[in-house]
């Protein structure tokens, strides 16, 4: 039985579906990203699991227990806020001190709780300081040991990172993925940063007007995406508009223009119909002849580089844009020369729309 | 290359401008200086040239029986007024920003009435209102100067506290009440740890000034008054039969008072 | 489940019973009241509850009485003019041109709408009296040898004592638009070529108008409501202004409807003005009367304080 259960939830804020009867259950301890884009009904999930909206229909189950109809100061999450919602009228001990105060647990164990939750979040020495005189980080961490604390089955974070700088948004992204193997607590994070998720994740469960388009580990969303969406969304990918032509269980013939292709695919199609390949630049590369399947002609357009990688931008004849990483080190193409780019059949996912 | 570097065109506008804000602020103190330095006039009537220097006017507003009964009575008015004002006020507000319910627009408006409108409106109208309820002006004297110009204060002054905490209110960050009922406070107990704590000074700011409002009031209280005076109103009785630089010592102690409270509403405010 | 969500919903109706029921009670009840009793007749110098619309007929047959209200209407938009053009300045040079301690001398400005409004009025009977200030000053400095008589107790010492104690009223609004207006818009007026002058006509100005509306609104709905100065300084004209009519109708002359068909007039009157007012400042400048209510402390003080004197 897993931890936390949504059964066919929805919810319409007027005539507007933002959860559209999702279906989810979350496994004891596991990292769950919801990922979408913004009006995609993750943030209203993620709050319908709190309690801070009732769902129109279907229900949610915690340990098997019926929790729909629960007010949040009776369920037994947390929630960590995007713009993190410290109390400024309380130092940081205070704060964090809040929900265990109002659990009525004793002073003394507060105290020494408290002392611990500030020393895992490394803000120990703040503790008699009023949040409007910490840097953003630091209140992101005393949010974090607010809701850690209380010691919650659940721990829900709602875009928590957005406000911070880059490189602090990276060692967090470690540090809440460590905090969550080290504590066995189950997280169930909102993002809209696809890296964010790929790089946190035990499973994402991708979003697209208020259902799941695909849930999976990392690895699957990224290396066999569900429909053109996830591909999309997921990573930088190519699509180049195809035709399939035959299919033999995963393996699948196609045509991108008069090119023929093999790849594979996750779904059944019926031949001749319409779709898209996508194959991911990294996986492309300058092919030693012009004989064999999956070979395409592009020239190259601009070259971009940026540090990690380079760029090329290329198009096919008929304008679709092609791009692929060249091998550092190498000599990049000239703008205007041809190439011949070719990929493994593995490495190409026919997806539909 | 030489390249001429011109001055920019002279600035006429910008000292025109302080001498006329200057003059203009001049023109708003100095009457207010003028009546208190008089309050220190060592003469019987207040008249130019100004004569240096005593406090006679101070030790006889300090033994102006009158003065002094008027000065009992609007405090106790001005704190009556205030618990009315917040007690009424502060759900008001929480009215206005939270709840939807019909006519709500209207409740809107005429809690505002009072505050728009010149005194006298409200005044005569409590006036009509109170006779035809047959509640008499002086009842409750001695304990208050009068039921009728409590209540009177306590409901043309609501909307101070209304109007100050609902502005509050919709600065303020609901996130605050989730993440306390995230963490096991229940509505109550959020209200009483989170929501009221965050919008004290808004609260405290609008009891000053009511408290002051109150003090002050002229309009209202002429018409609801019973048989024992508000300071404003000995004041206009002094200033109706003929000014001596008692009433200028008067002036000087509320002006000096209003200052003490604008001060601390002002720390008040900052504090937000 | 369903009883929970029943229990708050009792719970948050009594709540709101007591607000709601506290002004209705208590504000809408006396205006209802007080429009009732302009329907009154009065028999014998006794008010009946009979209705009549003879006080009606009165208030506008007498040339008296619609005479005193255009004149106070008259004395009020002279006392908004006056106070405009000496607030603006005085605004503006606060919001943009103070650099340290502008939030020190913007309370400086605004303190003296906290002590006593009679106090106020009064000084100006000290400072424009035969043998006040001002003409002791003149005298003194040898620009006229006897008092000038012509100052106090006339209509003009009430329009100046008026302007004085309205102008930082009027103040208020414009210096909080001023504030508002992001400095990037001066600069983007001058880097297209506008001269400062013509940045203030074309940029500044405009935006501001919203708070120049709200601040003439009130200067002039609280001056025309105002009975203490003309009683102070008005002399013979001590029943100029609408409101003295109003004072003495419901104490020496005892009338009360009558005083009541005036106070009805005076309410339907400014109640129309605001409304105009706040559908000019919504047209100019969406969001400024929005803005208004939203803004803690100053701008809802200062209204009190001015209605409540006048």
């Amino acid at each position: 039985m897993s931890l936390l259960e949504l059964r066919s939830v929805t919810k319409r804020f007027g005539d507007f579906v933002a959860v559209d009867q999702i279906s989810l259950d979350v496994a004891a301890g596991e990292f769950l990203t919801l990922l979408g884009a913004s009006g995609s009904g993750k943030t209203t999930t993620l709050r319908m699991v709190a309690g801070f909206e009732h769902p129109d229909s279907g229900t949610i189950l915690m340990d098997g227990a019926d929790i729909t109809g629960l007010p949040p100061y009776r369920r037994d999450l947390n929630t960590v806020f995007q713009q993190y919602a410290l109390f400024p009228h309380m130092n940081v001990r205070e704060n964090v001190g809040y929900g265990l105060r109002m659990r009525k647990v004793g002073r003394s164990e507060i105290r020494e709780r408290v002392t611990r939750a500030l020393e895992m979040v490394q803000l120990g020495h703040l503790a008699d300081r009023p949040p409007r005189k910490l840097s953003g980080g630091q209140q992101q961490r005393v949010a974090l040991a607010r809701a850690l604390v209380n010691r919650p089955r659940v721990l829900l974070l709602d875009e928590p990172l957005g406000a911070l700088d880059l490189k602090l948004r990276k060692e967090m992204q470690l540090e809440l993925k460590h905090l969550n193997r080290q504590l066995g607590i189950t997280f169930i994070y909102v993002t809209h940063d696809q890296e964010e998720a790929l790089t946190m994740s035990d499973r994402i469960a991708l979003m697209q007007n208020g259902r799941i388009v695909q849930l999976g580990q990392p690895r699957v969303l990224y290396d066999r995406p569900a429909s053109r969406y996830v591909a999309d969304f997921i990573g930088e990918t190519n699509l180049l508009p195809a035709t399939v032509t035959a299919q033999r269980g995963d393996d699948l013939t196609l045509t991108i223009g008069n090119v023929a292709a093999t790849a594979t695919t996750g779904r059944s199609w019926v031949p001749g119909t319409p779709g898209w390949l996508a194959v991911r630049p990294e996986h492309l590369r300058v092919a030693s002849g012009t004989a064999g399947p999956n070979r395409l002609t592009v020239t190259a357009r601009e070259t971009i580089f940026t540090g990690q990688v380079t760029r090329v931008y290329t198009a096919l004849a008929d304008g679709t844009a092609v791009v692929m990483h060249w091998p550092a080190g190498a000599t990049p193409p000239e703008p205007g020369m041809a190439l011949t780019v070719t990929w493994e059949p593995a490495h190409g996912v026919c997806v539909g729309d | 290359m030489s390249v001429t570097t011109r001055r920019p065109p002279p600035d006429r506008l910008t000292p025109a401008l302080w001498a006329a804000g200057t003059g203009v602020f001049l023109f708003i103190y100095l009457p207010l200086v003028i009546v208190i330095l008089y309050a220190f006039h060592d003469a019987k009537i207040v008249a130019w040239p100004f004569r240096p220097f005593t406090l006679h006017w101070f030790t006889d507003l300090a033994h102006d029986r009158g003065m002094i009964d008027a000065a009992v009575a609007s405090l106790k008015l001005a704190v009556l007024a205030t618990l009315l004002a917040l007690g009424v006020g502060i759900p008001g507000a929480f009215v206005l920003d939270r709840l939807d319910f019909p006519g709500k627009a209207a409740f809107e408006r005429l809690v505002l009435l009072p505050l728009i409108l010149p005194g006298v409106i409200t005044g005569v109208a409590l006036l009509t209102f109170f006779s035809f309820v047959g509640l008499s002006l002086s009842s409750g004297y001695p304990l208050v100067p009068g039921w009728p110009v409590v209540l009177g204060h306590g409901a043309a002054l609501t909307s101070i506290v209304v109007t100050q905490v609902y502005a509050r209110l919709r600065r303020f960050d609901r996130a605050l009440e989730e993440a306390s009922q995230d963490l096991y406070a229940s509505r109550l107990s959020t209200f009483w740890n989170v929501t009221l704590p965050v919008i004290r000074p808004a609260v405290l700011g609008s009891a000053l000034l009511v408290f002051t409002l109150s003090l002050d009031e002229i309009a209202v209280t002429f018409f609801l008054v019973g048989r024992q005076n508000t300071i404003p109103l000995q004041i206009w009785g002094l200033l109706r039969r003929g000014i001596t630089p008692e009433v200028n010592a008067a002036a000087t102690v509320i002006f000096a008072v209003s200052v003490a409270v604008i001060v601390v509403w002002a720390r008040l405010m900052r504090e937000d | 489940m369903a009883s929970a969500l029943a229990t708050r919903r009792l719970s948050r109706f009594a709540f709101a019973a007591l607000p709601i029921g506290w002004v209705g009670l208590l504000l809408l009840l006396p205006y209802l009241f007080l429009f009732a009793h302009s329907f009154f007749r009065l028999s014998n110098g006794q008010l009946t509850h009979q209705l009549t619309l003879e006080n009606y007929a009165r208030l506008f047959g007498t040339p008296l009485y619609p005479g005193t209200i255009v004149f106070s209407a008259g004395i009020a938009a002279r006392v908004t003019l006056l106070s405009l053009l000496l607030a603006y300045p005085l605004a503006y040079l606060l919001a943009f041109k103070v650099r340290r301690h502008k939030n020190l001398l913007y309370m400086a400005v605004i303190i003296p709408l906290w002590v006593s409004y009679l106090v106020r009025a009064y000084a100006w009977k000290i400072i424009l009296g035969q043998e006040g200030v001002l003409n002791g000053f003149l005298q003194g400095i040898g620009v006229i040898d006897a008092p000038l008589s012509v100052l106090l107790y006339s209509k003009w010492a009430v329009m100046i004592a008026l302007v004085h104690i309205y102008t930082p009223f009027t103040l208020m609004p414009i210096y909080a638009v001023l504030e508002s207006i992001a400095p990037s818009l001066k600069e983007a007026s001058q880097d297209l070529y506008a001269s400062r002058w013509r940045t203030f006509v074309h940029v500044v100005l405009p935006l501001s108008l919203p708070g120049v509306v709200a601040g003439c609104t009130f200067a002039f709905v609280l001056s025309m409501g105002d009975f203490i100065a003309p009683v102070l300084l008005g002399g013979n004209d001590s029943a100029l202004m609408v409101s003295n009519l109003v004072v003495s109708l419901f104490g020496v002359a005892y009338n009360w409807p009558l005083g009541a068909a005036v106070s009805v007039v005076m309410l339907l009157m400014t109640i129309t003005l605001l409304t105009i007012a706040r559908q000019v400042e919504d047209r100019l400048g969406g969001g400024a009367a929005e803005r208004r209510a939203g803004q803690p402390g100053d701008a809802q003080a200062g209204m009190g304080r001015g209605a409540l004197h006048a």
